[in-house]
């Protein structure tokens, strides 16, 4: 999970890394009393989970509290690259003098983790590392001890901070590193740190990226997701516990296995290019189980998409046999009734095939064709969701 | 021969108490698994009946391990506990660790992959991943036992269920050793270990290597292709359609900004002469071909 400007700065403060005063305001009236709570000079910040947000006009000062009702009204709504804002932070204002990038991550090549300091902030961190590389100081952390005092200065000597702060900037590399450790984040940057005017180290703007498989040990991290941004398929999803991505094609996809279920995609969007270019609608995993109930909750958020056409089943029975996914198929059906409205293309393979294909033709059920190839099943199905949606062969 | 895992290897399943780990191991010892033990902090002492196979618990690996010779773990114990279990098998210095558990948070991850490098007595598989099986003679995990016997061919993959699809495929050939080595964004094992191995294995003639979405482990690998593999390699790479910044059920499965896609693992694994089908059905016909089959 990416947290929000303002959540990263919350978090932040909470760690004990120094941030500005600023709060979250998500109508302009609501910036105009968080301007004067703040007093003085502020900056408007479009909350998005994208960069480029200051070009494309989301980030604007404002001198007094009417002005930030007014910069507020123009940022608020603005669609930034398919990023609707739904709320800014309001924060003071502060005189910089220079900015600077530190960020700690988890690097999965090198299976470890990396801080990244450079005296070059404020832009683009890739275009650093790109363009002039010896400006970006990078240092594996051993997993096992961390970094301490000593370590957290040398850092900061080796990223050629200047010599009068390289001890403000080395206790906020250490607070950073125990938020990243305390919050199980795969990712906190804060970019730029910047010193102000009077020699202050203020983190101005943070990323972070939490592991949502640690979710379980911070149930407080569940506040900070964002609930407008799911789609409401994806959220039904959720809560039956299935994988589920909507994607923006046409045939609703359903596999075993995060693996066969990306390849199924692929599959279908190659075999979809002789049909009109249909593509797939979705991801869904529905594990090695395969019940009755979790194919029939499958089915339906599948089914309830309104973009589906055809549905594609594929199942490679591992553990699971065929014959149980069949009849978890046909109960599915009875379950969902006359909601099942689409034509559903079966390719059932692996263990105890033959019988899961032959309880599926007994059945003779209308709305299902069994296919039995993967590439063959992914054929037919954009073929049918190509002749049902009218898409010109 | 094969790769890791041998009719010789001593089997300790941690977590064989709970539900996921008595049904794998009853699986794993009908395919002729040696497992000599489980381990349960707090069950040690008791014995468990799988259809007449006595199988002792234990309360630690290092138990386990003077009372059995075990030289390879299981694991099956949920997330939560996952990094004191492996901990607990590093610390009795078991060969081979296989991490079957789906979830286990990163830091855990790279924590114990850590602490099993500085021992440097123990190889770890996983987490979130499959298993491995050397068909015919041990099975350590979730694989199914019975799509294949025992062939030429080497298999690794990030994923499980393409593991189980091109085992299937390519089911009258067989497999020296098929390795799932996990979804997660750090695992224990990579590509380059299982590919550098096929390459030492003389049982193994030609390797067939599943990539997906995520990472750059599979141009890293296409890189040590190029340096060290002489056998014939077959690709394959799930994931051309996923959208940049979604995870695709695997948590190491996601695209970001411009890396990670499966658009550059084909490339690189083409420039070095690696034939990728489009689907899984094409790579293993590309292999057949190799294969003179």
């Amino acid at each position: 999970m990416d947290l929000f400007e303002y959540q990263a700065r919350d978090l932040f403060e909470a760690h004990g890394i120094p941030v500005l005063p600023a709060q979250v305001a998500r109508t302009p009236e609501e910036a105009r009393s968080a301007a004067k709570a703040i007093g003085g000079r502020v900056v408007i910040k479009a909350q998005v989970k994208t960069g480029g947000r200051g070009k494309a006009g989301g980030v604007k000062v404002a001198e007094n509290p009417d002005e930030a009702f007014e910069k507020a009204s123009a940022i608020l709504g603005m669609d930034i690259k398919g990023h609707r804002v739904n709320a800014v932070m309001v924060a003071q204002a502060a005189p910089i003098d220079s900015e600077y990038y530190l960020a700690i991550l988890l690097d999965r090549a090198q299976r470890s983790f990396l801080v990244m300091a450079s005296v070059s902030g404020g832009m683009d961190i890739e275009e650093v590392a790109h363009k002039t590389p010896e400006k970006l100081a990078k240092v594996l952390v051993d997993p096992l001890k961390g970094i301490d005092q000593a370590q957290a200065l040398a850092i900061a000597t080796q990223a050629n901070f200047p010599a009068d702060i390289r001890d403000s900037v080395a206790k906020v590399l250490l607070d950073l590193w125990k938020c990243f450790v305390a919050e199980d984040a795969t990712l906190v940057e804060i970019n730029p740190l910047v010193k102000t005017n009077d020699g202050k180290i203020i983190a101005l703007d943070g990323k972070v990226t939490f592991d949502d498989n640690a979710i379980f040990r911070h149930a407080d991290h569940e506040v900070l997701v964002d609930h407008d941004a799911t789609d409401p398929l994806e959220a039904m999803a959720k809560e039956k516990d299935l994988n589920y991505v909507k994607l923006e094609g046409e045939v609703g996809i359903i596999g075993n296995g995060a693996g066969l279920v990306m390849s199924t995609l692929d599959v279908v969007a190659y075999a979809g290019e002789k049909f009109g270019g249909v593509k797939p609608a979705n991801f869904l995993d529905i594990g090695g189980g395969a019940s009755a109930q979790v194919m029939a909750d499958g089915l339906a958020i599948i089914l309830g998409d309104k973009d589906v056409k055809s549905v594609f089943v594929n199942v490679f029975g591992g553990i699971t046999s065929c014959d149980a996914v069949a009849n978890g198929i046909l109960q599915a059906l009875e379950i969902l009734g006359p909601k099942a409205a689409k034509p559903i293309v079966v390719r059932l393979d692996g263990n105890n095939v033959v019988e899961g294909r032959r309880i599926l033709n007994e059945a003779a059920h209308p709305l299902i064709q069994q296919v039995d190839t993967m590439d063959g099943a992914a054929s037919r199905a954009a073929e049918l969701a190509s002749a049902s949606s009218g898409v010109a062969k | 021969m094969a790769i890791f895992l041998t009719e010789k290897s001593r089997i300790l399943v941690h977590g064989m108490t709970g539900s996921e780990g008595s049904k794998h191991t009853k699986r794993m010892l009908a395919s002729g698994t040696k497992v000599v033990g489980g381990v349960t902090p707090g069950k040690g002492g008791q014995v468990v009946d799988f259809d007449g196979i006595a199988i002792p618990v234990f309360n630690s690996a290092s138990e386990a391990v003077a009372a059995t010779n075990a030289d390879t773990s299981v694991i099956f114990v949920p997330a939560k506990f996952t990094k004191a279990a492996v901990i607990d098998a590093v610390d009795a210095e078991v060969a081979l660790i296989v991490v079957i558990t789906e979830g286990v948070p990163v830091h855990d991850t790279t924590e114990f992959f850590a602490y099993a490098q500085k021992s440097g007595k123990s190889r770890l598989i996983g987490p979130n991943c499959p298993g491995l099986i050397t068909p015919g003679k041990s099975n350590v995990g979730i694989i199914p036992a019975d799509i294949t016997g025992p062939g030429p061919i080497g298999l690794v993959s990030k994923s499980g269920t393409l593991t189980y699809q091109m085992m299937y495929e390519l089911r009258d050939i067989g497999f020296s050793t098929a390795v799932g080595i996990g979804g997660d964004p750090v695992v224990g094992t990579t590509h380059i270990d299982c590919l550098r191995a096929f390459q030492d294995d003389p049982d193994t003639k030609a390797i067939v290597m599943i990539g997906e979405i995520g990472g750059d482990a599979e141009e890293r690998a296409a890189a040590f292709i190029k340096e060290y593999v002489t056998k014939p390699v077959v690709g394959y790479v799930a994931g051309f359609t996923a959208p940049e910044g979604k995870t695709m059920g695997h948590a190491g499965a996601i695209v970001s900004g411009s890396s990670g896609t499966a658009a550059a693992k084909r490339d690189a694994l083409e420039a070095v002469g690696v034939r990728v089908g489009v689907t899984p059905s094409e790579s293993a016909q590309l292999l057949r071909s190799i294969l003179g089959k």
